[in-house]
């Protein structure tokens, strides 16, 4: 770990990475969040620096907050969206890429349906990736945002209990939040029907409950997940009523409870599925405070991946090219 | 290469010399209305309480303070990278029309003093800018200079100034380091 790269050039996931490292984003992200609340939201730190935003799918939370960690970063930010680009006309995302990166780009963040698709692309090309989300593997800027956010509210993470609620199979969020819980030393559990909880959940040292009364009791934090409807034709749940009968985290469940449980939700949001209108809305929830955290936290990530590149240029003076 | 180390400040010396400084403060804004000092990140931040505090004793007003990082306004970060620690900035009001005295330890490059002004202008238009520092250790690269000096000292350009505080070292002195071929 060089005062030059702290993170090295991407950032792929949270599982690749150490405590530290970590919390060293969640630390500096403590100063940005004041400038987002400055009269003039902008600083010069980016000057001169080119952020592509390329979107394989639908996003509006995270490519907007992207867009202004970037933007008062004194980023340049062009958007490119699967629809509408030559993504739509065959060309490969290797192929997209290089060719944003011949017009002199620094950065790249990817947003894609197929999990390794942003590590497979930091292989290949030379500015830093940043990855939004690949398919089910993780989308670690959601979980560093959780992370500040759970730490703003119990001034720690070490020992805290954090159940994961509903789809954490097909949920990048949930294993972006498992490995980053995990590395700055809190207890996890996840809590869902069995059909969305991936086959290899007992290798992962997490606490399962089937049951959403017993990890509301257990919990110190419930961060529940989205439900995702247009996956669910698949039949992994009866119906979208039994699931919010069973699962749904309601205000009557939440008071049964030994102590006030702290709500997180990624969104966006099914009121009367996973969560009830009145905990999502409640004293309890953080699901606001989540969206400010993640333009800091994405600040932090684009700042520490930024500038003082010595093995490009070690590279250029041996004539290799990377 | 040995280092080697010499005091030109002791705890009490440095004690009289902001004492100095925080009158020349006053004098030098007719007062202390529309006044605020601003240290910077991290060593000015104590300095500036320091001088604060000197003025609340001498003339019986707390003059508000604030702290700037100017991390994120540095030319650096392209060729020597991010620094991992960024410190806060808190400003305590509006700046419009205010006199703000910059205060920090050793003025070298002046590049400090630049990011300070940059950051200072995205907060608003104040009144007038001072600058005080407690060593200027001349070696300038851009022009800027000082209002306030607590001491001039002519240092080598590989030798060191270190001003200690008592938060963040466990004393109060400055110090200059200098290495010698002996």
């Amino acid at each position: 770990m060089t005062a030059a790269a702290p993170l090295g050039k991407d950032l792929l996931g949270l599982e690749p990475l150490s405590g530290e490292q970590i919390k060293l984003i969640l630390d500096t992200a403590e100063p940005f969040k004041e400038i987002s609340e400055r009269a003039i939201k902008k600083v010069p730190t980016l000057r001169g620096s080119t952020v592509v935003n390329l979107f394989f799918e639908n996003s509006t939370r995270t490519r907007i907050s992207f867009e202004f960690a970037e933007k008062r970063l004194s980023a340049d930010t062009v958007n490119v969206s699967s629809g509408g680009s030559s993504v739509s006309k065959g060309e490969t995302l290797v192929d997209t890429a290089r060719n944003l990166e011949a017009m002199r780009i620094d950065m790249v963040v990817i947003r894609h349906p197929a999990s390794g698709a942003a590590a497979f692309l930091a292989e290949r090309i030379e500015s830093n990736v940043i990855n939004a989300g690949d398919g089910t593997h993780e989308h670690p800027t959601q979980g560093l945002l959780d992370l500040l956010t759970l730490r703003d509210h119990f001034k720690r993470i070490e020992g805290l209990r954090v159940c994961i609620c509903g789809d954490v199979l097909h949920s990048r969020v949930a294993r972006s939040n498992i490995w980053g819980l995990r590395k700055l030393g809190a207890q996890v559990a996840v809590c869902g029907p069995r059909s969305l909880l991936p086959r290899a959940i007992d290798e992962m040292d997490v606490t399962v409950f089937s049951r959403i009364e017993e990890a509301i009791e257990w919990s110190d934090a419930l961060n529940i997940l989205r439900l995702q409807l247009e996956r669910m034709t698949a039949g992994y749940i009866p119906s979208l009523r039994e699931y919010n009968r069973v699962f749904g985290v309601t205000r009557e469940r939440l008071e049964r409870a030994p102590r006030d449980v702290l709500i997180l939700h990624p969104g966006p949001m099914n009121r009367g599925v996973e969560i009830d209108s009145d905990v999502a809305d409640g004293p309890h929830s953080v699901i606001l405070p989540q969206v400010t955290n993640g333009v800091a936290v994405r600040m932090a990530v684009l700042y520490l991946l930024s500038g003082g590149r010595p093995e490009l240029a070690e590279a250029a003076k041996t004539g290799k090219v990377a | 290469m040995t280092e080697h180390t010499e005091t030109i400040l002791d705890a009490s010396a440095v004690e009289r010399t902001l004492r100095r400084m925080a009158g020349e403060i006053v004098e030098a804004n007719g007062g202390t209305n529309n006044l605020i000092i601003v240290g910077i990140q991290r060593r000015g931040v104590q300095l500036a309480d320091r001088i604060v505090a000197l003025i609340q004793a001498s003339d019986g007003v707390t003059v508000p303070r604030g702290a700037l990082d100017i991390t994120l306004y540095r030319d650096d970060l392209q060729t020597i990278g991010p620094r991992p620690v960024v410190g806060s900035t808190q400003l305590p009001g509006a700046i419009d029309g205010i006199n703000v005295v910059i205060v920090d330890d050793v003025l070298f490059t002046g590049r400090t003093i630049r990011a300070a002004l940059d950051e200072l202008a995205d907060f608003g238009r104040p009144g007038r800018i001072g600058l005080a520092v407690l060593i200027d250790r001349g070696g300038r690269e851009l022009p800027i200079q000082p209002d306030i000096i607590g001491k001039k000292i002519d240092v080598r350009a590989g030798d060191r100034v270190d001003v200690q505080v008592d938060d963040l070292d466990g004393r109060s002195a400055v110090v200059l380091v200098s290495k010698r071929t002996s």
